[in-house]
């Protein structure tokens, strides 16, 4: 079970407020609370090192993100309660990625518990954790496995002694399991009968060392999402489902311009509508207060607002483009060599996610408290207290599930709106964002250009540079300061930092350079998942085809024989046999593969592709194969992996966003052509590789493979190299 | 205020609201129904799928006058108490949810397909035309299938 412990807060009575209660008195109480201590930790015969000692140097940006968490993982909290639960409390956000589930299942076979008897309770805004409680990079699982191991193990230690204690027996022979202690002579006790002693005990008469991996029982295991059946019931509840009394709806006026500005508003009729509260300018619009959604939404209908335009009121697709490929230099002519150059557009695409941005802010004068999905939960509660004027500390960010992000909720903009708005009417306050307001002042991944060429002498790479220039990336949701911690501020700001940590030669092709040029135009942009791999890897995979074309090998063959590592030649063996690589097909189809490796991960994608109408592509089969070091969850992963597919086919062939005139066009699903159900194959197969070491990422893994392995079908399929992303543009 | 009565999960519910009240505000603001969530307000994404007298539509693109006298079923009412429909027991077999939101609308429009076409083709199912922002629709559309052997 997945719970939002504060959720329930304002609920009178239910399961939920108890188990806030309980929570809020385990301090006091003698329930068994165990902190991560590394000192348990002492490497036994299964005993990992705790996350982050291994890591020498910074070899990529998972290892910055674990670095950072890592001063902070001996805060990180498993309990036992007297009801015989298990509770992890995660410093991360829930959005779809499937981490609650994993979480349970480490903790639930670390600690011997079922897994029904645990929760995962996505924890508030604690700045005490400082770079701990940041959801991105895919680093979940690969930061906390261990740290989750060394707490649990701690919690196990802290049980069997207990029981030992109680039933005056030697604590070796001891077992946890079911969430219950067994010993000699059929004697048992269950967790929660044990919590209260275990609380008291200091130094466990058992080590409290992980498990050897040998021994895992969840972990591995193929796992249905621990919310399941909330989900299917409609129970699940997101922050516009959590029951707030006595609070007002809102939605806010926009301007018509990215960025643009309030001149002068006339509210009169606005505030005539029934129903409407009260209107706010803020920064970003016009605030209307409603007792309901659809009195907020006529009365932001009925206001009269003239706005000044925004800073990218001159600018349309043509001038970003053209300011893009003048930032690239063209190379210089290479007499006597072979060259294969390709130059590549991409558009700019928004996250969309299902669950429109909103919050929920309860701000009293002395205090604030706001719902929402965050995925940097501490910059928010730090960039509420300073737009309200409240210490930090009297700011409380409680983390709700959400509903998709793919790096979006990186960013909270709805949480200072909401907390100005319900500051200013003296009640909580639901702000919604529509989902034209979601589309249209949404943040973007940044459009890019790409011009690269290979090097080729006597019909072999000899060279390969790649030149991206790209909207400059915005990462002040505290990615620079993340960066900074770890000792990174050399590498310049968050974009630069991202692109030299994450881009990495995966053939070998002779002298390698990628560099990036960020452009500053005025636009709201953030990470997509894959951040910058998305679309480098794309070009990357195409440019290995048509090298391999140049040469009249075949792009599997030729990937073999170049690929620097034996996981990545694990993966491309695994779907070029399983999807029949080089079967016939017909003509105006065709397969196309691609591969990536990011996140301590590898992953292969082989997808076929029918383009016979080429305005009309679909992708009608694809195979993945994929080594994360060690799956937690095959179940989710294959999921995640099934996901980024779709991500990738539809931004590779149909779905981006038009700038005209410093607006965005696109307003909703209806224009933004994200795939649905029949721009998708019928069949996904997902081949999780056998273990290989310790978990790695996999969230956003998949996008920069199958986006490539989509594109090379295509090249495949019509003949044409793809050099503009998506590649069926349709403008509304 | 008008008043208006209709059933909803096979309960009589009176709601006073202007007849002009959007359906999708009335269920989840006022009567606290929040399985229907809003994804778009207009009809497009689908997110908020649930059944007027046993057929899919949309409540964000409904008056609640419209639905006066009228059954409207939500993700809610699909369950026999602690027995879950068959699609939802599918849903859950095929581990179809990623973040969910989207779902207890697929959910509704799978059934509401169902009962039209109790064993749909992969051409049927491609006519379902509910946005799963995560791309869960490879096992959406196992589910479906599941579910149509089951029923
Ligand atoms: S919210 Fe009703 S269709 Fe999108
Ligand atoms: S499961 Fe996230 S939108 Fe469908």
């Amino acid at each position: 079970m997945v719970t939002n412990e504060t959720a329930g807060r304002h609920v009178a009575g239910g399961p939920r407020i108890t188990r806030r209660r309980l929570l809020a008195y385990a301090a006091a109480t003698p329930t068994l609370s165990v902190v991560v201590k590394l000192a348990d930790a002492v490497v036994g015969p299964g005993g990992a090192p705790p996350a982050g000692a291994q890591v020498a140097g910074i070899v990529d940006f998972t290892d910055a993100l674990t670095l950072a968490a890592a001063p902070t993982q001996h805060l990180l909290v498993v309990e036992v309660t007297a009801e015989n639960r298990v509770v992890a409390r995660l410093p991360r956000a829930e959005v779809g990625q499937g981490i609650t589930t994993a979480v349970a299942q480490i903790v639930a076979d670390e600690i011997g518990a079922r897994l029904e008897d645990t929760d995962v309770v996505l924890e508030d805004a604690r700045p005490e954790l400082l770079w701990n409680q940041l959801t991105g990079g895919s680093n979940t699982v690969h930061a906390l496995y261990t740290p989750l191991r060394v707490a649990a193990a701690g919690a196990r230690a802290r049980l069997i002694t207990a029981a030992a204690r109680r039933w005056g027996v030697s604590a070796s022979g001891l077992v946890t399991a079911d969430t219950t202690v067994t010993g000699p002579g059929g004697r048992s006790a269950t967790f929660g009968e044990l919590s209260a002693a275990a609380a008291s005990v200091t130094v466990p008469a058992v080590p409290a060392v992980p498990k050897d991996p040998s021994q895992h029982t969840l972990i591995g295991q193929p796992t249905t999402r621990i919310d399941a059946r909330d989900i299917v019931t409609g129970k699940a509840r997101y922050t516009q489902d959590l029951p707030i009394p006595d609070a007002l709806t809102c939605v806010v006026a926009r301007p018509p311009t990215l960025g643009g500005t309030v001149r002068s508003v006339d509210d009169r009729a606005a505030r005539a509508v029934p129903g409407v509260v009260d209107v706010v300018r803020i920064p970003t619009g016009v605030a209307v207060v409603a007792e309901t959604f659809d009195q907020a939404l006529a009365g932001r209908d009925a206001l009269v607002v003239d706005w000044n335009p925004g800073p990218a009121a001159h600018l349309s697709d043509a001038d970003v483009r053209s300011r893009l490929r003048g930032a690239v230099l063209p190379y210089l002519p290479a007499p006597g060599m072979r060259v294969v150059e390709h130059a590549f557009d991409f558009a700019f695409v928004p996250h969309a996610p299902m669950e429109v941005l909103n919050c929920v802010a309860d701000v009293r004068s002395d205090r604030a408290e706001l719902w929402l999905s965050a995925k940097s939960p501490i910059v928010t509660a730090q960039t509420v207290a300073l737009t309200v004027g409240l210490p930090v500390d009297r700011v409380t960010v409680h983390v709700v599930r959400g509903g998709g992000s793919f790096g979006r909720r990186l960013f909270f903009d709805p949480a200072p709106e909401a907390a100005l708005v319900s500051k200013a009417v003296g009640r909580p306050v639901r702000l919604l964002w529509t989902r034209n307001d979601d589309m249209r002042h949404g943040r973007l991944r940044p459009a890019s250009h790409h011009r690269a060429r290979a090097t080729l002498l006597l019909g072999n790479p000899i060279g390969y540079e790649h030149r991206m220039a790209s909207v400059t990336l915005d990462g002040s949701h505290g990615l620079g300061e993340l960066l900074s911690a770890v000792g990174l501020e050399a590498l310049g700001v968050v974009g630069q930092a991202m692109f030299h940590l994450t881009q990495h030669d995966l053939y070998r092709l002779g002298i390698q350079t990628r560099s990036l040029r960020e452009v500053d135009l005025p636009f709201p942009t953030g990470s997509w998942r894959s951040v910058f791999s998305g679309q480098v890897r794309t070009v990357d995979e195409v440019m290995v085809d048509q090298i391999a074309r140049s040469m009249g090998q075949d792009p599997v063959a030729f990937r073999r024989a170049k690929l620097r590592s034996a996981r990545l030649r694990a993966v491309l063996d695994k779907v070029a046999t399983e999807g029949q690589w080089g079967r016939p097909m017909e003509p105006g189809t065709a397969q196309g593969v691609g591969l990536h490796e990011e996140y301590k991960s590898v992953v292969a994608y082989l997808v076929e592709l029918d383009a016979r109408d080429p305005s009309r592509p679909r992708v009608t089969g694809a195979v993945a194969a994929v080594d994360v070091g060690r799956a937690i969850n095959p179940r989710g992963l294959e999921a995640q992996l099934q996901g980024a597919l779709v991500d990738a086919l539809s931004v590779i062939l149909q779905a981006g966003v038009h700038i005209d005139g410093g607006a965005i066009r696109e307003g909703s699903y209806a224009d933004f052509r994200y795939a649905r159900m029949r721009d998708t194959p019928p069949q996904v197969e997902v081949h999780v590789m056998p273990p290989t070491g310790e978990p790695g990422g996999a969230g956003e893994l998949g996008v920069p493979a199958a986006s490539a392995a989509v594109a090379n079908a295509w090249a495949r399929a019509t003949g044409t190299v793809p050099t503009s992303f998506p590649i069926v543009d349709v403008a509304p | 205020m008008p008043r208006h009565t209709f059933e909803l999960n096979g309960e009589t519910v009176t709601v006073d609201a202007p007849d002009d009240a959007n359906l999708l505000w009335v269920l989840r603001d006022v009567l606290g129904v929040t399985g229907p969530k809003y994804g778009c307000g207009v009809g497009v994404c689908k997110a908020c799928t649930s059944h007027l007298d046993g057929a899919a539509f949309q409540p964000c693109t409904m008056t609640v006058a419209e639905c006066a006298g009228r059954s409207v079923t939500t993700i809610e009412g699909l369950a026999d108490g602690d027995r879950l429909h068959p699609v939802q027991q599918a849903w859950i077999d095929e581990d179809v949810a990623q973040c969910g939101y989207c779902q207890p609308g697929q959910i509704m429009a799978a059934v509401a397909l169902l009962a039209e076409n109790p064993s749909p083709t992969d051409d049927d199912i491609d006519q379902i035309d509910n946005v799963c922002r995560c791309g869960t629709y490879v096992r959406i559309r196992k589910a479906i299938h599941r579910a149509a052997a089951a029923m």
